[in-house]
C-alpha cells in the first residue's frame, strides 16, 4: 500500500516539474528572438538611420524614415476608418443586449476577426486598388481597418457592459436625452477600456505585412500622399530580408528592432492606460 | 388637506406579465415630506419610478393611468421634459465619476444643453452645496472628482445635483439605506430642511425613519395602496389591519 | 394654471428628440454595416473566383499542377502544404500550450510567477509575424540545415518542417489563454471533493479538472488551428516556396496563404489572378468553418454548472 502511495506522490511531483519546465521552455523563443534583434540590430541604429531615406544598394548609409512615416500614416488611416464605426457598433451591442440582431452582429464580428489578413489584402485590392488602377496607402489602410474593427468593437462592448445602470438612470432622471447620456456620461466612464482596445488593435496592425503586399505595396521614397503607394516597417523588413544583399539584411534587423520597440511600447502604454485612466464608480 | 402638487389617478404598472401596481390613486401634498413604505416587492420603487417616468425605460415595462403634475398629465408630455421637472436620488450614491464636484452639481444643466455664464455657474454651485450642507466641506476641492467623497457626502452631492435644477418634486429611493447611521442622520436633517422649498417623496423600508421625517405616509402592499394619511395617524391608529401588521413587524 | 413647460423648452426638447433618433439610427446602422461588410467580403471573393471556377471547377481542389505560364492551376500542393504545416504546428504546440494553461490556471493562479509568465506569453503573442519569419529564416533555418546535413538529407533549411516549428511557437499563446480560462473556471467544490478523497494534485487535474474543462481546451485548440491556417508572413519566409506537393516534411512547399503572398502582386492575366482569389476564398471558408466548429464545441459540450 505504501509503495502505491509513494508511486502516486512521485507521479504528482514529476507532473508538476514537467508542467513548469514546458511552460517556461515555451518562452525561450522570446528571448532568442530578442537576443538576435538586439545583437544584430542595435549597432546599426543611429539617428541617421531613422531620419534618412533608403539608398540604392551599394551606396553607404540610408535609412528607413519612409517606412517609419509610412507605418504611422497607415495607422492614422486605419484608425480614422475603424475607430468611429467600431465604437458605434460597440455602443449598439452594449445597449441592445437582448435583441436578436445583436446576437447576429456578435457572430459576424467573431467571423470577421478570424479572417486571415492576406484575404483582407485581397479584398482591399479588389475594392480599391483595382478601381483606382494603382496601389495606395488608402487601400492598405482599409485592409488594416477591417482588422482593427473586431477588437475595437469587442473591447468597447465589454467596457460599456461594466458600467452600472444607475449612472444612466441618474442622467435620465435629470432629463437628459438618450444621446447625451451615452456620449457625455457612459462613454467617458468607459474611456480607459475603449482606449486600451484601440491601442491593442493598433499594436496588432502596426506589425502586419500580408495585407499590405498588394495594397500599400511599398515605396523606396518618402510619400505622404494617401493615394499613392507607401512603405511600411514590416513590409520593408520583408523586402530587405528576401533580398540577396547583406547590407539590406543588416538594415532589416535594425528595422525589426524598431518595429518590436514600437509594438511593445504600445502594449505597455495600453496597460498603463488601464491603470491610470480607470474610472471608479 | 394642503394643496396637492401631484395627483396620481388609476395608475397601473406592469413588468412583462406582472401586475406590479394596481389602481393607485394618490394625492401628494406640496412642500411636505411624503413617505412611501411597505414590504419588499410591494411596488414602492416602481411607484416613484412611474412618477418621473423612469419605469418605462426597463424592458417589458408598461404603464396605464394618469399622473397630474400641476394639472398637466405627465404621461401626455415628452418624458425628457417630465424628468427635468422631477428630481431623483437613488439608493446607492451615483455621482458621475468622470466629473468634478463642481460639474456634478451643474450636470443637470449640462445634460439639458442649458448654457450658463461662469458667474451663474459659481452661484448655483455655491447655493446648492450650501443647501445640502456640503459647501464648507468641499469648497476648496470643487475640482476633485465626486467619487473621492465619503458615502454620505456623495449622497448629499447627488441631492445637490437633483435640486440644482429646482425640480417641482424630489423623489428619493431609500436614500440612506446604503449609508452609515451618522451620514443617514445628516441626510434626514437635510430632508427636513428641504421641504421648505421642495416637495419630497421618499421611499423607505425603515419605519422609524418614516416616523421621524415624514408628514404623510402611504402604505403599499402587493401593488395596492392600502392606506394614505398623516404619518402621525398611520403610526398610531392605522385603519387597515395590513398596515397594523406591517407596523408591528409581522412581515418584512 | 401654471404652464409646466415653456415654449423655448419645448423647442429644445424637440431638437433633442431629433438628435436621439439620429443617434439611435447611427449606431443601429453601424451594426448593420458589419453584417453587410461580411457579406460583401464573401460575395467579392466568390464573384472574382468565377473565372477560375468556371475553367477548373472541382478539379481545382485536386489539381497538382500550378503553372502560370500555361494557365493551368491546381491548388492541391497548397492545400497539402497548409494542412501539413498547420496540423504539425498544432501537434507540436499542444504540450506547451497545455502546460501553460495548467500552470496559470491551476498551479500559479496569482502572484509574481504567474504575472511573469503571463507577461512573457503576451509578449510572445505580440511579436509581429514578419519578425518571426525573418528570425526563422536567418537564425532557425540554418539550424535546421545543419540537422539535415547531419541526417544526410537535402539541406534546404527551409521547408514544411521549419515552417511548422515557427508556426507552433506562434500559436501557443492562443490555445494557452483559452485553456487557462476554462481551467480557472472549474468550480473549487468539485476539486475539493476530490482532494478530500485523498487524490494528489496530478490526479485531481487528470481526473477532475481536465474532463470538466475538456470542451474549452478543445475549443482553444481548434481556434488556434484557425489561426495557424491563416498565418502568412512567417510561413512564407521559411516554407521554401515550392509549388509542388512536398515529398516529406523536410521538403520545401507552399501554403495557401503563402502562395497568395508570393504571387498576387505580380499575377498577370485574369485567370491567374482569379485562381489566386479562389485560393483566398477557400482560405476564407476553411478558417470560417474551423472557427464556427470551435465556437460550437464550446457551446455544445461545455459542462453546465
Amino acid at each position: 500500500m505504501k509503495k502505491q502511495i509513494q508511486k502516486r506522490i512521485i507521479k504528482d511531483k514529476l507532473f508538476k516539474i514537467v508542467i513548469i519546465l514546458l511552460s517556461f521552455l515555451s518562452t525561450f523563443p522570446l528571448f532568442f528572438i530578442l537576443f538576435y534583434l538586439i545583437k544584430n540590430g542595435v549597432f546599426s541604429l543611429n539617428f541617421e538611420f531613422l531620419i534618412n531615406l533608403p539608398k540604392p544598394v551599394g551606396e553607404k548609409g540610408g535609412g528607413i524614415a519612409n517606412a517609419i512615416v509610412g507605418t504611422f500614416i497607415l495607422i492614422i488611416i486605419s484608425s480614422f476608418l475603424s475607430i468611429p464605426i467600431g465604437i458605434c457598433v460597440g455602443i449598439y451591442l452594449s445597449e441592445n443586449k437582448d435583441k436578436n440582431l445583436s446576437k447576429v452582429i456578435n457572430y459576424f464580428v467573431d467571423i470577421l476577426q478570424g479572417i486571415p489578413s492576406i484575404v483582407l489584402g485581397i479584398i482591399a485590392y479588389l475594392w480599391i486598388v483595382r478601381p483606382m488602377r494603382h496601389f495606395s496607402a488608402l487601400s492598405g489602410g482599409v485592409a488594416l481597418a477591417i482588422m482593427m474593427l473586431p477588437v475595437i468593437i469587442k473591447s468597447t462592448e465589454e467596457t460599456l457592459n461594466l458600467i452600472p445602470q444607475s449612472l444612466k438612470e441618474a442622467a435620465f432622471s435629470l432629463g437628459a436625452p438618450y444621446y447625451k447620456t451615452i456620449l457625455s456620461i457612459v462613454l467617458p466612464a468607459g474611456i480607459s477600456g475603449i482606449t486600451t482596445g484601440i491601442l491593442i488593435s493598433i499594436s496588432r496592425i502596426a506589425g502586419e505585412t500580408a495585407p499590405l503586399l498588394f495594397t500599400a505595396f511599398g515605396n523606396p521614397y518618402m510619400n505622404l500622399n494617401i493615394f499613392k503607394p507607401i512603405e511600411s516597417l514590416p513590409h520593408l523588413i520583408y523586402n530587405y530580408a528576401k533580398s540577396p544583399y547583406p547590407e539590406w539584411h543588416q538594415k532589416a534587423w535594425a528595422a525589426s528592432f524598431i518595429l518590436i520597440l514600437i509594438v511593445f511600447t504600445l502594449n505597455f502604454i495600453s496597460k498603463l492606460v488601464v491603470k491610470r485612466w480607470k474610472v471608479r464608480f | 388637506m394642503e394643496s396637492e402638487i401631484l395627483r396620481i389617478e388609476n395608475l397601473n404598472a406592469y413588468y412583462f406579465e406582472n401586475h406590479v401596481l394596481k389602481d393607485i390613486n394618490l394625492k401628494i401634498p406640496k412642500n411636505k415630506v411624503t413617505a412611501i413604505m411597505g414590504p419588499s416587492g410591494c411596488g414602492k420603487t416602481t411607484l416613484i419610478r412611474c412618477i418621473n417616468r423612469l419605469h418605462e425605460l426597463s424592458p417589458g415595462a408598461r404603464v396605464i393611468g394618469k399622473v397630474f403634475l400641476h394639472n398637466e398629465n405627465i404621461y401626455e408630455m415628452e418624458a425628457m421634459m417630465v424628468r427635468k421637472k422631477i428630481g431623483m436620488v437613488f439608493q446607492k450614491p451615483n455621482p458621475f465619476p468622470t466629473m468634478s464636484i463642481y460639474d456634478n452639481v451643474l450636470s443637470g444643466y449640462h445634460l439639458n444643453g442649458i448654457k450658463l455664464s461662469k458667474s451663474e455657474k459659481d452661484r448655483i454651485v455655491e447655493e446648492t452645496l450650501r443647501k445640502v450642507g456640503l459647501w464648507d466641506e468641499v469648497k476648496d476641492s470643487l475640482h476633485r472628482k465626486g467619487t473621492f467623497l465619503s458615502g454620505g457626502q456623495q449622497q448629499r452631492l447627488c441631492i445637490a445635483r437633483a435640486i440644482a435644477l429646482s425640480p417641482e418634486i424630489l423623489l428619493m429611493d431609500e436614500p440612506t439605506s446604503a449609508l452609515d447611521p451618522i451620514s443617514a442622520a445628516k441626510i434626514e436633517e437635510l430632508i427636513l430642511n428641504l421641504k421648505e422649498n421642495y416637495t419630497v417623496v421618499i421611499v423607505t423600508h425603515n419605519l422609524q425613519q418614516a416616523a421621524r421625517i415624514s408628514d404623510y405616509t402611504a402604505f403599499l402592499f402587493m401593488g395596492e395602496l392600502v392606506e394614505f394619511d398623516k404619518t402621525e395617524k398611520i403610526f398610531t391608529v392605522p385603519s387597515d389591519p395590513r398596515t397594523e401588521n406591517y407596523l408591528l413587524g409581522k412581515f418584512g | 394654471m401654471i404652464n409646466l413647460v415653456s415654449k423655448k423648452e419645448k423647442k429644445k426638447f424637440k431638437k433633442d428628440l431629433v438628435f436621439d433618433i439620429l443617434f439611435r439610427n447611427i449606431i443601429f446602422l453601424s451594426g448593420v454595416f458589419i453584417i453587410l461588410l461580411l457579406f460583401a467580403i464573401f460575395l467579392t471573393l466568390t464573384f472574382n473566383s468565377f473565372p477560375s471556377l468556371k475553367v477548373f471547377g472541382i478539379k481545382f481542389l485536386y489539381g497538382k499542377t500550378w503553372d502560370p505560364v500555361f494557365n493551368e492551376f491546381g491548388a492541391l500542393p497548397f492545400l497539402i502544404g497548409t494542412i501539413l504545416t498547420s496540423f504539425l504546428a498544432l501537434i507540436i504546440s499542444i504540450p506547451f500550450s497545455f502546460s501553460i494553461s495548467i500552470f496559470l490556471g491551476e498551479y500559479f493562479r496569482e502572484g509574481k510567477i504567474s504575472s511573469l509568465l503571463k507577461t512573457l506569453i503576451e509578449l510572445l503573442a505580440g511579436i509581429p509575424s514578419i519578425i518571426y519569419g525573418f528570425w526563422g529564416l536567418f537564425v532557425f533555418a540554418p539550424v535546421v540545415r545543419y540537422i539535415q546535413i547531419k541526417l544526410g538529407i537535402t539541406p534546404y533549411g527551409v521547408g514544411i518542417f521549419t515552417a511548422s516549428i515557427i508556426l507552433s511557437i506562434m500559436i501557443i499563446p492562443y490555445s494557452a489563454s483559452i485553456g487557462r480560462e476554462v481551467i480557472e473556471l472549474v468550480p473549487s467544490e468539485i476539486k475539493e471533493a476530490a482532494y478530500s478523497l485523498g487524490a494528489t494534485r496530478y490526479e485531481v487535474i487528470k481526473k477532475v479538472i481536465l474532463p470538466y474543462a475538456r470542451s474549452g481546451i478543445l475549443s482553444g485548440i481548434i481556434l488556434s488551428l484557425g489561426r495557424a491556417l491563416g498565418e502568412t508572413m512567417a510561413v512564407t519566409m521559411v516554407v521554401g516556396n515550392s509549388n509542388f506537393i512536398p515529398k516529406n516534411i523536410f521538403s520545401p512547399g507552399n501554403t495557401m496563404a503563402s502562395v497568395i503572398a508570393n504571387e498576387f502582386a505580380e499575377a498577370t492575366g485574369d485567370l491567374y489572378l482569379s485562381a489566386l482569389i479562389e485560393i483566398g476564398l477557400i482560405l476564407f471558408l476553411v478558417t470560417l468553418i474551423i472557427n464556427l466548429i470551435g465556437r460550437y464545441v464550446i457551446r455544445k459540450y461545455a459542462v453546465s454548472l
